[in-house]
């Protein structure tokens, strides 16, 4: 079982706000579904290599250079900057 | 469906600004109760359609899918038009660029109609953890239409459009296809660019198609397949016309029935009977039914559940209000917040229940001492499933089963309880765990409160044999 504290040490890995109430509702339901992945510890692996990628694919190179785009589809991306100056997306101090 | 519009706009028995037309006038008149659409673009619609109609007047060559309108789930992008994925934090978010796969569907001159509503990010199995509202299946409207892409076809059963574009992580086109008593086809992971679709489980999601038939499935799939640049994932296909290779002919064709799929307890014993006389209806028409078994599949559902919500954490990380969607910055003038204050408060204000307990559940997943324990032990048994699978392909072509336990149940039944929630996923997960091609086609109805609810049998090919797929779905459906 998923204690409180657990759960907001997880939250706050997140980066999600959560209150107290949440807390005791999400350590209930989180610990519910980790019970039922324990299935998978009956499964036996030895020996087995984890899946990489499902069809196979190999890493998958391209040159690395700048595609020009153009200005209604640089606009687009500004446009949905929450807060902008400018041409730039405006953030909150970090300290 | 679409071959026979296609005949009749060709033909010029109709055009296609009367038949878009028409089709909004069924919105209007349907989708007040049922709840399907998140928004219209009826403009946009209409200048499409009478452009066909130019190249149809003018003699010009038109694709099958030119003029047909269609719509398409809120998870994939869509130029200048609002695409949320369901969810408040995208409230106002309008793309810049188009999916490869709606720029597919643009230049086959398809008209969209508008975006369906979904589970939020697609994480749901009934619409019903949509940030804005709850479709109803058309079908019996006190009912769920499956999800997450159940907007998409509650729209198509309920002939809000022709067909409709989905995405399917877990069982997301298939499921509510069943519920719906449409076709729902998830191709082999990497057969449709992903580009543009807003990214959940990154290693399971895969675009397709909810249609009327078979034949239209067909029609869709081969004008979105492509190798995409854009998308590393994307596989180069056979460059096919599937709607061309449909024989219906399936004799010598060995479907496996694995018997796992039966020895569950929460399998619908009406559902069984339909799946059963689905069984008997291939023998007729002279495919071999061979009895498989796939030990392992026991362990799927626990797999999704770790290997999904890991990588939901980490794609669902950039919705941290800065670059866009909405955010606690816009409220916060005056107040004395710092960066990591606009990530805590815009992410708990704007994403939604179940999102936030997937992302939970993936941050714990691959939190220091758990990796092992859950994510690593998750991708064996994953590879464990991909070989058992691999073992039976060498026996048979298809392998049949239910696409969901029950019919679609009452709005409300499950949402106090994930878990059940997540059971109804149990069919469907396992091919997009190993990436397998997959189909639900309609093969019954049971009789519930006076309404014929509709159940949907499942088939899957091998990696990118899409062929034989949709022509023994073709079979069943001709037949």
């Amino acid at each position: 079982m998923l204690s409180k504290s657990e759960v907001q040490k997880i939250a706050n890995l997140a980066r999600i706000e959560i209150t107290d109430e949440e807390a005791e509702k999400y350590s209930k339901e989180l610990s519910d579904i980790l019970g039922f992945v324990e299935k998978l510890n009956e499964a036996d692996t030895v020996g087995i290599e984890p899946i990489a990628h499902i069809t196979g694919a190999r890493n998958v190179t391209r040159e690395d250079r700048i595609i020009d785009y153009s200005e209604e589809t640089k606009n687009g991306i500004i446009n949905n900057f929450p807060e902008k100056k400018d041409r730039f997306d405006k953030v909150k101090t970090v300290f | 469906m679409i071959r026979d519009l296609h005949n009749k706009l060709v033909n010029q028995d109709i055009t296609s600004e009367q038949l878009t037309s028409d089709y909004f006038s069924n919105i209007e008149k349907r989708d007040p109760e049922i709840k399907a659409y998140l928004s219209l673009n009826k403009e946009f619609a209409l200048d499409k359609a009478r452009a066909v109609d130019k190249k149809i007047k003018n003699g010009e060559e038109i694709d099958l899918l030119a003029g047909i309108p269609c719509s398409i789930k809120d998870v994939i992008c869509t130029e200048g038009i609002t695409t949320t994925a369901g969810s408040k934090v995208l409230g106002d978010y309008n793309p810049p660029y188009d999916a490869t796969v709606i720029s597919r569907l643009k230049a086959n001159d398809a008209v969209i109609l508008g975006k369906t509503n979904q589970d939020e990010f697609a994480m749901g199995s009934s619409t019903e953890n949509s940030a804005y509202q709850t479709t109803k299946n058309p079908i019996d409207l006190e009912r769920v239409p499956g999800g997450s892409s159940g907007g998409s076809a509650a729209a198509v059963a309920a002939d809000m459009c022709v067909y409709s574009i989905g995405s399917d992580t877990g069982g997301s086109i298939r499921q509510p296809a069943s519920f719906c008593g449409i076709v729902g086809f998830k191709p082999t992971y990497g057969a449709v660019s992903r580009y543009g679709l807003i990214a959940m489980a990154s290693s399971f999601d895969q675009i397709g198609p909810l249609a009327k038939s078979v034949g239209d499935a067909a029609i869709i799939f081969s004008r979105i397949t492509e190798k995409d640049r854009r998308d590393s994932t994307s596989m180069p296909l056979v460059d096919k016309r599937y709607e061309n290779l449909l024989s219906g002919e399936v004799k010598k064709i060995k479907i496996g029935v694995p018997k796992e799929y039966f020895e569950g307890k929460g399998l619908d014993e009406r559902v069984r009977k339909l799946i059963e006389e689905a069984m008997e209806k291939y023998e007729k028409l002279g495919a071999e039914i061979v009895d498989v078994s796939l030990p392992s599949g026991e362990y799927a559902l626990a797999t999704y559940y770790v290997i999904m919500p890991s990588e939901v954490s980490s794609n669902l990380a950039r919705f941290d209000g800065i670059r866009f969607g909405q955010s606690i910055e816009k409220e916060s003038d005056g107040k004395d917040l710092l960066l990591k204050d606009i990530y805590f408060k815009s992410r708990a204000k704007y994403l939604g229940k179940e999102v936030k307990r997937r992302i939970m559940l993936g941050t714990y997943a691959l939190s220091a001492g758990y990796y092992d324990q859950y994510y690593l032990k998750a991708q064996k048994v994953r590879a464990l499933i991909k070989k058992e699978f691999e073992e039976v392909f060498k026996k048979v072509d298809l392998i049949l089963g239910p696409t969901a336990p029950t019919p679609a149940f009452k709005i409300g039944e499950k949402t106090e309880n994930p878990l059940q929630m997540y059971l109804s996923d149990i069919y469907t997960v396992t091919a997009n765990i190993v990436g397998l091609p997959a189909i639900s086609i309609p093969c019954g109805t049971i009789e519930e409160d006076g309404k014929n609810l509709p159940v949907g049998v499942q088939l899957a090919g091998k990696w990118f044999d899409e062929e034989t797929l949709l022509n023994a779905a073709y079979a069943f459906e001709t037949n």
